[in-house]
């Protein structure tokens, strides 16, 4: 007895002892100490959603990170709230006639966070610096647009011969592997941001930890509590700093979106992206005017597989693709205000005449039962399958609710309007990526988010081989049209070109474009300034509180 | 007794190195690899990215690699992280999971076999009913719902404690409590049942017709018999505690070392795949010695060694 005894009382302090060591930390007081005496700091609070996988942009991959940089640093160029773009660090350019040189002259007055002047070295240093084979950037490809980006990249090229190169202190000097009419808006994407080249050769961790992480932007890191939250704070010393209003802004890291709008709703969010698909539905029939629907530059779509048999023949891809009411799956089943397919590139990008893209090509996709029928048919008698056979093939996507009552509605259309009967079939996201990678599906479903705006972000998806043509579409013309219009700097070339391609390829159908996508998200009445640049998270940088 | 660690000590590195190798040879059979996603990634960078983490080398050699870092405790680089190391990412979720859990467990083993106690003493009468809704509640009703539903009531609409989020101890509250119902109402159906069959025993007859005090009885004899193979349950419930629950910290945004369990896998993160399973197998070898060493110390009729011959 004793002996449990003495044993009981060792077991209560060892846990007394673990409970007092593994308490959580009190939050620190002020949150960046920014309070001033005028009254409270304004920090606008919302979420990330996730821990970021790294605030280096070289090595940025996704939302989770690019949002924060895109509050923490500023590129040569940067975005306006009406989509046009504004120099950045950069004064102004010039393009040369060649229409691959160009010569940026940086702005006198920028500095980082930590006081050091903002150079045209810190530019050509961070380029160089993702290209490096050795780094392993994933988004090093963003930067073959410079002349010797991919070959260095490869490993078959020289550092040297890399198209960027820092003058003097304030001119950078970039020349192109060919004409890119959307480079200047490629300056302001994440992976083209500079570093600071001091800090970063004296610490390689530089960026792993919020207090040796140097930036250029609006707001620089205060605060990096892993898994919990990050507090940004206004940077003094950004040339604009006297636009900016709020003191700083706290993201969180709830992965969960239902807590997350919780949260929102009970008053501890100020802001928040994403939102439930339920939320959304509801908040929009109730019209409640907190909800914005932001604009997004994306395409969700199901790729045929081309090289499997029936799916190789055009009328059965015509027939499946007439016989989808994508108006229905946007109001009935999304519901979150997107727009249903016209062919595979969305709305808001501009031709060359400054006028909506989308308008100038038209409607390549449309709901037509009639014609739809009629073309399945044929593509049945010169295929040889019957109606039966598709019980064997199937539609394919990754485990998520919202996928699966898309499928299922199309699984439904088909059967009643083509009397097919295909499966569904969900899988965990890589298996679906290794399958279709490897041709092992007959229908699946995927997504396109716009890299940059340029209809040609959508266009190239296609090519024959394309990284992420799965639907493994190869036409030679098409082929053709893409390269022209890389290769040339004339704007009415390029979008007639693009606009010759998109129907082509609506033409033959290897993948149906079902909706474009919306991005919904939620401010409280109070909040003001934001805006949604087409295919980033929204811009909280002008952003203002109003309690 | 040495001899007896010592042995256990061997077994375990055994069941560890078993469960290294096969968890390596699942993980890798596994379709899917970390760095693919819906992107235009050539080739080329994709293959640098294999490179610098080493999947481009035979299977083979990475797991000889592998165990060579296991074996200086090193768990290797997240794949998706290029911020934390795995060892960083256990060392700093841990500590969280562990003191929700601690809380927990707590909670469940102060409750849970009272509850069992009470409602075998009680066979058929309202406090049994009681304590069995509850037990049933507990099994049945999933934590993601049981969660939600705290975060809805006491968090929302009252305002008692904060709704998700990690930062002060309020914000550990309402996850313990949610985490611990399941394995209190186990404990208490474990303990209702053993209960019941110690008090049907001879020699609770034998202790209550000695005139022994009902209380002495159900405390010196019945509750100390009935309690044994509860105990045995404790070490996989620690555990599993411990260790962290990835619907409960995903629910109340917890940044503990159970989401990592699970995302790992998602996004094939094979180091982090690794570093978690090895270490939840450390977490849970340790605990069963520790059950089998109080298994001891509560029943002197167990040894754990053949003392004298």
């Amino acid at each position: 007895m004793k002996k449990s005894l003495v044993l009981a009382l060792a077991m209560l302090m060892v846990l007394s002892i673990a409970l007092s060591a593994c308490a959580p930390k009190a939050p620190a007081e002020t949150p960046g100490g920014a309070a001033t005496p005028a009254g409270e700091p304004k920090i606008l609070r919302s979420n990330n959603s996730s821990e970021p996988g790294s605030l280096d942009p070289a090595l940025a991959q996704g939302t989770h990170d690019s949002w924060v940089l895109d509050h923490t640093f500023e590129g040569l160029y940067k975005r306006l709230a009406d989509g046009t773009f504004a120099p950045g660090m950069a004064k102004d350019y010039k393009l040369a006639d060649d229409n691959v040189t160009y010569t940026f002259t940086l702005r006198d007055d920028i500095k980082w966070s930590n006081g050091d002047p903002v150079t045209a070295y810190d530019f050509e240093f961070a380029w160089k610096r993702v290209l490096d084979p050795e780094l392993a950037s994933d988004y090093a490809f963003q930067l073959y647009y410079l002349k010797g980006g991919e070959a260095y990249n490869t490993g078959t090229g020289k550092v040297e011969d890399i198209g960027v190169r820092a003058i003097d202190d304030k001119t950078l000097e970039v020349v192109l592997a060919s004409p890119t009419a959307y480079f200047i808006e490629l300056t302001g994407f994440y992976t083209y941001y500079p570093i600071n080249k001091k800090v970063v050769e004296s610490n390689p961790d530089w960026a792993k930890n919020a207090a040796t992480h140097v930036s250029n932007g609006p707001f620089k890191l205060a605060e990096w509590e892993h898994d919990v939250r990050i507090l940004m704070v206004k940077n003094d010393t950004y040339y604009d700093s006297n636009l900016v209003k709020l003191d700083g802004i706290e993201l969180a890291m709830l992965t969960d979106e239902n807590t997350a709008w919780q949260k929102y709703e009970g008053g501890e969010f100020d802001f928040l992206i994403p939102l439930p698909q339920a939320v959304v539905a509801q908040l929009k029939a109730t019209g409640n005017p907190e909800l914005v629907i932001g604009g997004e530059l994306a395409t969700y779509y199901y790729n045929l597989n081309t090289k499997l048999k029936p799916f190789d023949n055009v009328k059965i891809r015509k027939g499946l693709a007439l016989t989808i009411d994508r108006q229905t799956i946007v109001d009935k089943i999304a519901q979150g205000g997107q727009l249903p397919c016209e062919g595979v590139v969305p709305f808001g990008m501009l031709d060359e005449n400054n006028k909506e893209y989308r308008n100038g090509v038209g409607k390549l996709v449309e709901y037509n039962v009639e014609e739809g029928k009629r073309l399945f048919a044929e593509g049945l008698k010169e295929t040889g399958f019957k109606a039966s056979d598709f019980s064997k093939f199937s539609i394919l996507y990754n485990t998520l609710e919202a996928h699966r009552i898309i499928a299922q509605a199309i699984q439904e259309m088909w059967r009643t309007n083509l009397g097919i009967e295909l499966p569904l079939e969900n899988v965990d996201f890589q298996v679906k990526l290794d399958r279709e990678k490897a041709g092992d599906y007959s229908v699946s479903r995927a997504g396109w988010i716009g890299d940059y705006i340029d209809p040609m972000t959508f266009i190239d998806l296609w090519v024959t081989d394309g990284a992420f043509n799965d639907a493994d579409y190869s036409n030679p013309e098409y082929d053709k049209l893409v390269i022209e219009s890389k290769n040339t700097a004339d704007q009415t070339i390029r979008m007639n070109n693009m606009r010759k391609a998109e129907k082509m390829l609506m033409n033959d159908m290897p993948v149906i474009p079902i909706y474009f996508y919306t991005n919904p998200y939620a401010q409280k009445p109070y909040v003001t300034g934001v805006f949604k640049p087409l295919n980033r998270y929204p811009y909280l940088i002008y952003a203002d509180m109003n309690k | 007794m040495r001899k007896y660690l010592l042995k256990r000590f061997l077994l375990s590195l055994l069941t560890i190195w078993i469960i290294i190798t096969t968890t390596f040879i699942l993980m890798h059979s596994v379709p899917g690899n970390p760095f693919r996603t819906e992107s235009k990634m050539p080739k080329v960078v994709y293959q640098n990215l294999l490179r610098k983490y080493g999947l481009d080398k035979p299977l083979g050699e990475q797991y000889i690699i592998y165990l060579g870092k296991i074996v200086r405790g090193d768990f290797g680089d997240s794949m998706k992280s290029r911020v934390e190391t795995v060892n960083d990412m256990i060392k700093r979720g841990f500590p969280v999971s562990a003191f929700i859990g601690l809380q927990a467990l707590i909670i469940a083993i102060t409750f849970g076999p009272a509850l069992g106690a009470i409602a075998a003493l009680n066979q058929n009468k309202w406090p049994d009913y009681f304590s069995m809704v509850i037990a049933i509640l507990g099994i049945s009703v999933p934590s993601f719902i049981m969660g939600t539903a705290f975060i809805q009531f006491l968090a929302k609409n009252i305002s008692w404690l904060p709704i998700g989020g990690w930062g002060t101890y309020s914000h550990s509250i309402l996850p313990s409590v949610a985490l611990a119902f399941m394995p209190l109402a186990q404990l208490a159906r474990f303990m209702r049942s053993s209960m019941l069959e110690v008090l049907g025993q001879d020699y609770i007859k034998t202790a209550t017709s000695k005139g022994i005090t009902r209380a002495a009885v159900v405390l010196k004899h019945a509750v100390r018999n009935a309690i044994l193979p509860v105990v045995s349950m404790l070490g996989t419930i620690a555990t599993n505690l411990l260790v962290g629950s990835f619907v409960i910290e995903k629910i109340f945004g917890i940044p503990g070392l159970g989401m990592f369990f699970i995302l790992s896998i998602g996004n094939r993160d094979y180091p982090l795949i690794m570093g978690t399973t090895i270490f939840y197998s450390i977490v849970l070898i340790s605990m069963l010695l520790f059950v089998d060493i109080a298994y001891m110390l509560i029943d002197p009729r167990i040894k754990l060694v053949k003392e004298g011959r």
